[in-house]
């Protein structure tokens, strides 16, 4: 190697400069005359031929987990002792929401349409326009959200039993919840008028109607007789929703009491308050996030599906409100109800309460996608040059 | 990886107390600098001599899984990434995702301006925070260098944001930063083909660099090694904002992994800010409404999954609006409490026939009455009810807002001291309430507006004093 190198360097004594095409110089170690100006340039060109970089290995951080999520059916089929075409199944987590590289996805979240038993003039405009032609009547409220839109269940919300709105008595109110469950087939969450004093009376009443219909009892709280609830549930095969406002440890006391009463973990999902975009979904986000991983580590009292009122989103004033330098409003409320949920459900929701049908639809379709092994694209290896 | 305690830290300190930092003691800076909350600087003692591996080490153990990457220089600077924890209970989390408006080196002139100038310009002011666009991203359609320089030209003309040069040819990009590297733009992007060349620019132009791989992590993190091994250290990294279909199941996976093998897996090789690409929704759907309300679902999904940055094409304002409420949220500090101490609130200089107010004491609804009543420079009183921390809407239904709860805030904060009439203004939202709460006060109810920017407005309508 040596010998045929000096006398390379001889042949190149007169020349300035010598181009080398397709060489390889393989050596173990390399001995040259620097003198050489024609050997410099041949240096120069030289790390063009040095070792190819190594291709490098992701190391794919897969965690596994203690604990698992319950998971909770909504709805019965007539061989369950029910009435309804459809069930669903929330929860069940395994890992954290949709990191699929941790674990499979047991069920995708899904999303219920509220309906009112009394009309709501008192909507925003973008909603008004969505359900006026059927807010006379929660049946048809009911079949527009199912048969239109999809819904994967209807929350309807029994607020006429308000002593300061119409103060129907429980038996009565409890009527509207037959329409509904004979109107259609997907499983029904029973919502109450908010009083805490009445509603434990008027889910009660709504329970007996629906026996064995496994409907979710909307709510337990803590300033409430949660245990007539809880026993309703218990005596006429349904679930409860255990709601508290953004407090980790009041949702794992008002958990401990509905176990205590006899409930089993899949007959509990809780809600533990959404705020809207802007105002409060912070304090949600972190919440959830809190909620879900400990019951991932093994966290007993908190390993229950989680239910966000994703409606929320309509009391910020930004999803609503006419004013010009924020652009149109009637594009602000399904945008301000979809980061809502979306949000929620990234944090750890697995069921959404939701209103408006653009707002539905895109949810929807993302949480499609992030439950499917189908579909790719588009290409986006040129998008520089191909966005207009 | 394993979380570092203050002791660690305090170890490598001076341990002199001196208080230079203004600290009590070396113990309490120390903690002050795991909570980022100081910076080593502040040490003026550490600076001798013989505290130098010490200072080292500690700069090292400080230095945050994620590096920090700074696009542009001085007042206009946006720093990225610096990131340290998966969840922000744990630590705020700091350096919001900035957002890249998208131009081109096609659009005439005039629209080209319009478009920067909008850019430049936008603001929206929530809860007392003035929310902006940072970044002004330059796509090279002709790829014409020329045609590129001259975007460029007019860009640095028209706005000091910074930029982010997007090409994948290194000739272009040169194009580009021969005008634009002092102000330290980013280099969009390195990709499997061209990586070589654009170390080669990173390195001549001092500037820092986007990598630029779809799906494929193996590839990103050799390109990033690679591009390291060269000497560029300031990366940031695309790994793909692919939409439809399972293809956004992976963006997501991607983002996720990335972020938890370089936290928790104290991965070095991957430790930089993320980028991702809503604008590319642009490729699929081309509609005035559904196009800017899926590149704002894909941008706020990707924010909620680790994005340092995001490079958008939508410039309605409903959109941007969203989105950067959406970065509010998920940047606050989650330690500041919901609820505010009830009571009565004094704004101006009130007397005796000044109005009364009344409000929730859910922080947020009680910052933004605040906000509302101090930007019209109102005289008044405003009653703060204990509604547990929740919204006037949700504590009226929820029974926490009540009128008997009402009247006792009455008698206990000594309001009817403090003023000679007895008319109280309740939110609109609580206007079923009215005559229960004339029932236990006593007082004359009227409601008010149901939103509080109106409240101005209301008072010049309904209150004479």
């Amino acid at each position: 190697m040596k010998k045929d190198l000096a006398e390379l360097l001889k042949l190149l004594k007169d020349v300035d400069s010598l181009e080398l095409e397709k060489v390889r110089i393989e050596a173990e170690e390399l001995e040259l005359d620097l003198s050489s100006p024609a050997v410099q340039t041949i240096l120069t060109e030289l790390p063009k031929v040095v070792p190819k970089l190594v291709e490098q290995k992701f190391q794919f951080p897969v965690e596994s987990y203690l604990g698992q999520v319950a998971e909770v059916q909504l709805g019965a089929a007539r061989a369950e002792g029910g009435t309804r075409g459809k069930i669903v199944k929330v929860g069940g987590d395994k890992a954290p929401p949709f990191y699929r590289f941790d674990s499979t996805i047991v069920n995708r979240p899904v999303i219920a349409f509220d309906v009112f038993d009394t009309p709501q003039p008192q909507f925003p405009k973008v909603l008004k326009e969505e359900w006026k032609d059927v807010w006379e009547d929660p049946a048809a409220w009911a079949k527009k959200a199912v048969e239109r839109y999809e819904a994967d269940l209807i929350t309807i919300h029994l607020i006429s039993a308000d002593p300061l709105i119409k103060d129907t008595a429980p038996k009565e109110a409890a009527k509207t919840v037959e329409k509904v469950l004979q109107a259609v087939d997907v499983p029904i969450v029973i919502g109450g008028c908010g009083a805490p004093e009445k509603d434990p009376f008027v889910l009660e009443a709504a329970a007996e109607v629906a026996q064995g219909e496994r409907c979710l009892l909307a709510s337990a709280t803590l300033d409430s007789d949660y245990k007539r609830v809880a026993q309703a549930a218990l005596k006429y095969n349904h679930v409860v929703l255990s709601f508290t406002s953004m407090d980790i440890n009041n949702q794992k006391e008002l958990n401990r009491y509905l176990l205590k009463e006899g409930l089993p973990p899949t007959s509990i999902i809780m809600d533990p308050t959404t705020g809207a975009l802007g105002y409060g979904l912070d304090y949600t986000l972190s919440l959830m996030e809190r909620i879900k991983l400990s019951a991932l580590r093994g966290e007993k009292e908190l390993q229950m599906p989680i239910s966000s009122g994703t409606t929320n989103a309509y009391g910020a004033r930004e999803s609503w409100k006419k004013r010009d330098e924020w652009g149109p409003r009637e594009y602000r409320g399904p945008l301000w109800e979809i980061v809502t949920g979306l949000t929620a459900t990234l944090a750890g929701a697995n069921m959404l309460m939701m209103l408006h049908p653009t707002a539905v639809r895109i949810l929807k379709e993302i949480i499609d996608s992030l439950t499917t092994t189908e579909g790719y694209g588009p290409l986006i290896e040129n998008w520089i040059a191909q966005i207009r | 990886m394993k979380r570092i305690s203050p002791i660690e830290i305090y170890n490598l300190l001076p341990g002199t107390n001196c208080g230079e930092c203004k600290e009590s003691s070396c113990m309490a800076f120390a903690t002050k600098l795991l909570n980022r909350e100081a910076n080593i600087s502040l040490c003026a003692p550490i600076e001798k001599p013989e505290y130098k591996p010490k200072k080292e080490k500690l700069i090292e153990i400080l230095s945050p899984p994620i590096k920090e990457v700074t696009i542009g220089t001085g007042e206009g600077a946006v720093a990225i990434g610096g990131k340290v924890v998966m969840y922000r209970h744990d630590l705020t989390f700091h350096n919001p995702t900035a957002f890249a408006i998208d131009v081109h080196d096609e659009m005439p002139e005039e629209a080209l301006i319009d478009r920067i100038k909008f850019v430049q310009n936008f603001k929206v002011e929530r809860i007392g925070k003035v929310l902006k666009l940072n970044l002004i991203a330059v796509r090279s359609v002709s790829n014409d260098p020329k045609k590129f320089a001259n975007t460029i030209d007019i860009v640095l003309k028209n706005s000091n944001f910074p930029l982010i040069l997007c090409s994948f040819d290194p000739t272009v990009l040169e194009a580009g930063l021969k005008l634009s590297s002092e102000r330290r733009p980013l280099i969009y992007a390195a990709t499997k083909e061209n990586w070589e060349q654009v170390a080669g620019l990173a390195k001549k132009y001092k500037c820092p660099v986007a990598v630029f791989v779809p799906n494929n992590l193996d590839l990103l993190t050799s390109i990033a090694s690679w591009l390291k091994e060269r000497g560029v250290e300031d990366l940031v990294l695309d790994p793909g904002t692919l939409i439809l279909g399972a293809s956004l199941a992976d963006t997501l996976d991607n983002f996720v992994m990335l972020r938890r093998a370089a936290i928790e897996r104290g991965d070095k090789r991957i430790g930089y800010p993320l980028l991702g690409v809503p604008a590319v929704v642009g490729l699929i759907i081309q509609d005035p409404v559904e196009t800017p309300l899926r590149e704002a679902t894909i941008a706020a999904i990707l924010m909620n999954r680790y994005a340092d940055a995001l490079i958008l094409h939508t410039t309605e304002i409903w959109a941007l609006l969203g989105l950067m409420t959406i970065r509010q949220d998920i940047y606050s500090d989650p330690r500041i409490p919901s609820k505010v101490q009830p009571g009565v609130y004094t704004y101006g200089q009130p007397d005796e026939r000044s109005p009364v107010l009344v409000t929730s004491n859910f922080a947020l609804t009680y910052y933004t009455v605040v906000g509302d009543i101090e930007s019209a420079k109102l005289n008044c009183h405003l009653l703060v009810l204990d509604t547990e921390g929740l919204s006037v809407e949700t504590s009226v239904a929820g029974r926490k807002f009540t009128a008997e709860k009402l009247a006792d805030l009455i008698k206990t904060s000594g309001i009817e001291k403090k003023v000679k009439h007895k008319k109280l203004i309740i939110p609109g939202f609580a206007a079923r309430l009215k005559g229960d709460i004339e029932d236990a006060t006593g007082w004359e109810i009227m409601v008010g507006p149901r939103d509080s920017s109106e409240i101005p407005s209301y008072l010049t309508k309904h209150w004479s004093s």
